[in-house]
């Protein structure tokens, strides 16, 4: 590839030639302007570097997730005003008919509403894998020899600071109007760990989602028919034995119970292995097969 | 130059991919030498897009092979994937993020270190113009930057095969030129690029074959001097500046180009005379040359003359039976009728036109 008799400073590095490039280029055809010159410079056609691993596949699509987060902030309002906006509304609402008091009912009612407004948070993820794959640049990353994966995994490490972000927020209206959790901050980021963790798991149900249907819309439609069932129909609210039989039958093996229900526990001093075994079991079996059928449809598409 | 032991750099045979009960791609067989620019031409809905989204391992075929550098892209997308780059007729960059952003996000997944990405990115901004937008976010871009930028990121680990769909539609000429400069710079460094387009102009200047593709299937291959010379080759475009000498300058044209056939256009002053024969650009430059010095020598004033290619219209009517209407998106209808932004050459007619008024050809 080299040229001997080449008269023109194809190999001197000129950092002040970029800014002539635009106007030197496309006016002159292939005879190497600069920007070709610095183009040609630039190819790899030997030593390419290897194949990034799953883990820092996951970690860069996690990185563009923060991006986003960075350039459009307002998507952060799903993650704190509508949290706080449910912790104010159930605390004052039910406070005093359902625990004779505020201050009582908020050291039930918290670590249940954090949950309920993380669980229903989870339903963005289905949106954004929507409205990404309507654009261009998901061929590109289809394209990419890295781990299959790694751009669904990228999005949920996104939403997992999201997920955080908004426990931290109800935490901190939790503590001012009143809540005293007795397992102290251990066990406060215990609890929150699970639920962060749970809602990671319970995600891919929305990737798949997003990879199904056809608009945004319906995306938002089916996590709507999904959510209030399993967020209403638990012991967020009250407690399931004033409920009749049949409806604690359902609230009994809802996965949003017994993630409540280790929660609560972790946050008062009082986990119960039981219901926090159960809240693995269930991600484990969520990331099995929604990640299974989650993947099929990204091969498919 | 690289050796490829592999064989073609693409082998299709039997190509087919359905979309309900309409086959997109209805049988394409195709290979491709590598190192070479390959053009698969056709109009809007020919199936391009889809051969080579099969061809980048995006759609599953419905039936045939298809094999990249020797692998199967059905059975061994990985090893395709490792090989290959895609740039889409719709940018694929992300909107959201700047264009450093995009490029060291990309630079990550094809394994570059932190600090080499944002090296890589930053040197590849610089080379394709982007540098002084390179902390503004995509989607405040314009056209031709999002396109130059989509280019950038598929050249960050430079493929052995490019496939650019459709470059240009919609670009200006600025960034036409520049598109095609960078095709020229990469295939020198050994790259295989198959390119699509609806522009013969497009694929006469940069590829070394083209496929002619309608309806999902090859109607024609060869060389772009073959193809050209299978339906004429092409017509001197005249303009006068006096409606009183065109009938004399017919005859002139008559005599001087022998078998070619004049027409008067509707444009008074105007007159088209088709060439036949030989269809290299050499002939019918060498036929023009001759037919000015013999109205010159006449007194016939011309005020302007091109020199016109057999349009991809023209090469669509000649290989298919179609009617001239039915051909619609083929170059009758060109960017202009989509609504897209035009390429300098020859728009204003329907014609890929080379006019001697071009100051850079």
């Amino acid at each position: 590839m080299s040229a001997p008799t080449d008269t023109r400073e194809t190999t001197a590095p000129d950092p002040a030639g970029a800014a002539t490039d635009t106007t030197a280029a496309g006016t002159n055809g292939a005879e190497g302007t600069p920007a070709t010159d610095r183009l040609r410079e630039l190819l790899i056609t030997e030593h390419r570097p290897p194949r990034p691993s799953p883990f820092s596949a996951s970690l860069a699509f996690g990185w563009r997730a923060m991006l986003k987060i960075k350039h459009v902030p307002e998507q952060l309002i799903d993650v704190t005003a509508f949290p706080i906006m449910m912790t104010l509304m159930f605390t004052y609402l039910f406070g005093g008919a359902l625990a004779g008091s505020t201050s009582e009912y908020i050291q039930f009612l918290l670590p249940g509403i954090m949950a309920m407004s993380v669980v229903m948070t989870t339903m963005y993820t289905g949106v954004a894998v929507n409205n990404d794959i309507e654009k261009g640049v998901f061929d590109r990353f289809r394209t990419l020899a890295i781990w299959r994966p790694a751009p669904m995994v990228g999005y949920l490490l996104g939403d997992a600071f999201r997920y955080t972000a908004a426990s931290v927020v109800i935490l901190v209206v939790g503590l001012i109007l009143g809540f005293r959790p007795a397992g102290g901050p251990v066990g406060v980021v215990a609890g929150i760990a699970l639920l962060v963790g749970f809602s990671f798991a319970f995600s891919w149900i929305w990737t798949m989602f997003g990879l199904m249907l056809r608009s945004e819309k319906s995306v938002m439609g089916v996590s709507m028919m999904v959510l209030f069932p399993l967020t209403f129909l638990s012991n967020i609210l009250v407690e399931p034995e004033t409920m009749p039989g049949w409806l604690q039958a359902f609230v009994n093996v809802n996965p949003v119970t017994h993630l409540v229900e280790a929660v609560r526990g972790l946050m008062h001093g009082e986990a119960a292995m039981g219901d926090i075994s159960w809240v693995f079991i269930a991600s484990a079996v969520l990331i099995a097969v929604f990640g299974t059928l989650t993947m099929r449809l990204y091969n498919r598409k | 130059m690289k050796e490829h032991p592999d064989g073609p750099a693409i082998e299709t045979i039997g190509l087919v991919k359905k979309f309900g009960d309409t086959k997109a791609v209805n049988g394409v067989d195709l290979t491709v030498r590598p190192g070479t620019v390959y053009g698969v031409l056709g109009p809007n809905g020919a199936g391009k897009t889809t051969v080579v989204k099969m061809l980048a391992t995006l759609l599953r075929p419905d039936g045939g092979e298809a094999r990249v550098f020797g692998r199967d892209v059905v059975r061994d997308p990985d090893a395709v994937r490792g090989r290959v780059s895609l740039t889409g007729q719709y940018a694929s960059v992300d909107e959201d993020l700047t264009g450093t952003e995009n490029l060291v996000l990309l630079a990550r997944l094809l394994g570059h270190r932190r600090a080499d990405a944002r090296r890589r990115a930053a040197a590849m901004l610089d080379a394709f113009g982007l540098g002084e937008a390179a902390d503004r976010q995509a989607k405040n871009y314009s056209g031709g930057m999002r396109r130059r930028l989509d280019i950038a990121a598929s050249l960050l680990n430079t493929p052995d095969l490019l496939f650019l769909d459709e470059p240009t539609t919609g670009l200006d000429p600025r960034s036409r030129n520049q598109v095609w400069d960078v095709v020229r710079t990469v295939v020198a460094a050994g790259t295989t690029v198959l390119l699509t387009t609806q522009y013969l102009e497009e694929a006469d200047r940069l590829a070394d074959r083209i496929a002619v593709i309608d309806r999902g299937r090859v109607i024609a291959e060869g060389t772009p001097g073959e193809l050209k010379s299978s339906v004429g080759a092409g017509a001197i475009h005249l303009r006068l500046h006096d409606t009183e000498q065109r009938a004399e300058a017919r005859g002139l044209l008559e005599k001087t180009l022998p078998g070619a056939e004049v027409e008067l256009d509707s444009d008074p002053v105007a007159l088209t005379a088709r060439l036949t024969g030989d269809g290299s650009a050499g002939a019918a430059a060498g036929h023009a040359a001759r037919a000015l010095a013999e109205l010159a020598a006449a007194g016939v004033t011309v005020s302007d003359f091109s020199l016109g290619q057999p349009s991809l219209d023209e090469v669509f009517l000649a290989l298919t039976d179609a009617e001239p209407g039915t051909v619609a998106g083929a170059g009758a209808a060109g960017p202009g009728a989509t609504g897209d932004g035009a390429p300098a050459a020859g728009d204003e007619t329907d014609r890929s036109t080379t006019t001697v008024k071009e100051p850079a050809a």
